[in-house]
């Protein structure tokens, strides 16, 4: 075998499109089925943030009747598997890889299928493999439920009482309005964060995103890598009305609003008093991006929208021991997990190590990692020029073609 | 753009941010105060030695400071509260950090100003209520900047000082802390 790409989200498949375009041999090694994690790792309301229209992929895209609506994940499983039948990909499902080791010019691949030895490797696994947990969840009593997003399925699998939603990224806002409008009281613990109105000037925000060109950023453009690349997701959900789901929607709703949960002391939660800072960074930072489609776009500045508006005294602990929090929703990131590559790639922090997708070992690649190549490689739409510009760089080493 | 100086080594903390990345070990530090009880509720401590990059340092000279209560609390008022020292802390870390990211982004400050105010409600600390507590209830810090910067930049510089602020952290976020008896 010359290739093998793991995972058949749509980032490996579109790697096979472009090595089938390429006419080298691979095959696709996914432990599911296609397009697994929107089958299994979405709780069930969940629809894409990016409207349709964003929907692309190599030589396929969105041609339904509501561009501008946005896609249930059942749609996007659909969307991907049609992707995966049209460009003929060499899929395996059912094939867990479980270890690859470096082995002479090449590699040696282990899976719940037998063994396999090639040139190259292109790592398509996905970057939200896990949910992030922080380590005092540890210390919250047994008589509190704890979900994170994979066992969160919606408000119907919850008991009665009070939800804390722990994360204000596009998870946690989603899961957060979804247990308020179920009746639920609903506290929502805030860290930085990202707000965006859904539209601005009538046209949905991310249509400035892609059109202006801040998508198209590089990342050897970019200031600060590290820290864009680990730049949580936009307070955006895809709704039919186009509804803004910032913190002000969701105050607007009946969500309290506390600081980043700091601490668990004595079955205490200890929020941060810091939370009117980080709703101001994230208002400077919105009206700044606004700020900056306008210029882009040669318009006068329009009103401002209204600052976050933060409660005068939001709490500052909350005692779980008094029953008025049954559940606890961890909504605090995803990580990748690598723990069976055996090639010393992957640093301290558990993070690939690579140049815009060419990891750290000769022949072996990686897609779908946020800001792989530009600001959009995190979206469904970014893979198209990653994924050509990555097989490109495989095609071109001399040792991987064979 | 005119080069821009308010007395900080920019480039220098870019550098240190660097360099430590690679070794955490050299940036692990600790600050030490010694105090001395002198009479009532009077105290001094004083400040000089302190350990990071690997090996102790020691500042230029040595501080000390005197704290006490206020003659309304029936005290000497040989220096101010200790709480009050927070609010030193508090007040000269967000000033620097106005500073260096001033700095940073290019722009030229004039005159930096601030006033800091802590709620405290006393019963807390006499036992007179169980129900209030002994630190502050709520802080708030004003700044007043003049600068060659629009309104918006400002408000950025001061978000962001407190965004990389230690004090602000320190008094935000819980903190661990064990007091023994030697
Ligand atoms: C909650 C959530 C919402 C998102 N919403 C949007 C959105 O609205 N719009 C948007 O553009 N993007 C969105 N994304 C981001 C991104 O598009 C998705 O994460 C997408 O699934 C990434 O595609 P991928 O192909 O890189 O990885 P995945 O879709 O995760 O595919 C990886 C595949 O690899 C398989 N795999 C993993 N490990 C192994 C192994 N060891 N052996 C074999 N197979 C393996 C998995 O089963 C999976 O099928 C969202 C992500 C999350 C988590």
């Amino acid at each position: 075998m010359t290739t093998v790409v793991v995972g058949a989200g749509h980032a490996g498949l579109a790697a096979s499109h472009f090595l089938t375009g390429r006419s080298i041999e691979h095959v696709v090694l996914e432990r599911g089925e296609v397009a697994n994690s929107w089958r299994r790792e979405r709780w069930d309301s969940l629809r894409l943030l990016t409207p349709n229209w964003l929907s692309r992929l190599p030589g396929h895209h969105y041609s339904g009747p509501d561009p501008d609506g946005y896609m249930t994940s059942g749609e996007v499983a659909e969307f991907i598997e049609h992707f995966a039948g049209v460009t003929r990909a060499p899929v395996r499902t059912g094939t867990a890889v479980t270890a690859i080791r470096r082995a002479g010019t090449g590699y040696h691949v282990v899976t719940s299928g037998g063994e396999l030895s090639c040139r190259s490797v292109v790592l398509a696994t996905g970057a939200c493999n896990v949910p992030v947990v922080p380590a005092f969840a540890a210390a919250v009593p047994a008589g509190v439920r704890q979900l994170t997003p994979f066992g969160y399925r919606g408000p119907e699998d919850l008991g009665e009482g009070g939800v804390l939603v722990v994360g204000a990224s596009a998870t946690g806002v989603q899961i957060a309005a979804e247990l308020r409008r179920s009746g639920r009281p609903v506290i929502l613990s805030v860290g930085e964060h990202v707000r965006m109105p859904r539209l601005h000037r009538d046209r949905d925000v991310l249509w400035w995103m892609d059109a202006s060109g801040v998508w198209d950023q590089r990342y050897d453009e970019v200031d600060d890598l590290t820290r864009a690349r680990r730049l949580p997701s936009p307070q955006l959900a895809g709704t039919p009305e186009r509804a803004t789901l910032d913190l002000n929607a969701l105050t607007g709703l009946g969500v309290e609003l506390v600081g980043r949960l700091a601490a668990v002391r004595d079955d205490v939660l200890l929020f941060s008093g810091g939370l009117r800072n980080v709703c101001s960074l994230a208002d400077l930072k919105m009206r700044r991006l606004l700020a900056g489609f306008d210029e882009w776009a040669g318009l006068r500045p329009e009103a401002e929208l209204p600052p976050t508006r933060v409660p005068p005294a939001a709490r500052l602990r909350l005692d779980l021991g008094r029953g008025e929090i049954a559940t606890i929703v961890w909504a605090t990131g995803f990580r990748p997990d690598y723990s069976w590559l055996d090639v010393p790639v992957v640093d301290e922090k558990g993070r690939l190590r690579h140049e815009g997708g060419v990891v750290d070992s000769p022949g072996l690649y990686a897609l779908g990692l946020p800001l792989l190549r530009r600001r959009r490689s995190t979206f469904l739409s970014g893979i198209e020029d990653d994924a050509r510009e990555v097989i490109g760089h495989l095609a071109a080493a001399p040792a991987v073609r064979g | 753009m005119a080069t821009i100086d308010n007395g900080v080594n920019v480039q220098a903390l870019l550098e240190a941010r660097e360099a430590l990345k690679g070794a955490p070990e050299a940036a692990q530090f600790t600050w030490r105060a010694s105090s001395k009880w002198q009479k009532g509720a009077h105290s001094t401590t004083s400040i000089e030695k302190f350990f990071g990059l690997g090996q102790e340092q020691t500042h230029k000279s040595e501080s000390v400071f005197a704290a006490d209560h206020p003659e309304i609390f029936a005290a000497e008022d040989n220096g101010i509260t200790p709480i009050e020292y927070l609010l030193v802390g508090l007040a000269s870390c967000l000033t620097a950090g106005v500073a260096s990211v001033a700095q940073n982004r290019g722009i030229q400050l004039r005159s930096v100003e601030s006033t800091v105010e802590g709620g405290h409600d006393i019963r807390g600390i006499l036992g007179a209520d169980s129900d209030v507590r002994n630190g502050f209830n709520d802080i708030k810090v004003t700044f007043k900047i003049d600068a060659d910067a629009s309104a918006e930049e400002i408000e950025a510089l001061v978000a962001q000082s407190q965004k990389r602020s230690a004090v602000y952290d320190a008094l935000t976020n819980p903190t661990s802390v064990t007091v023994e008896v030697a």
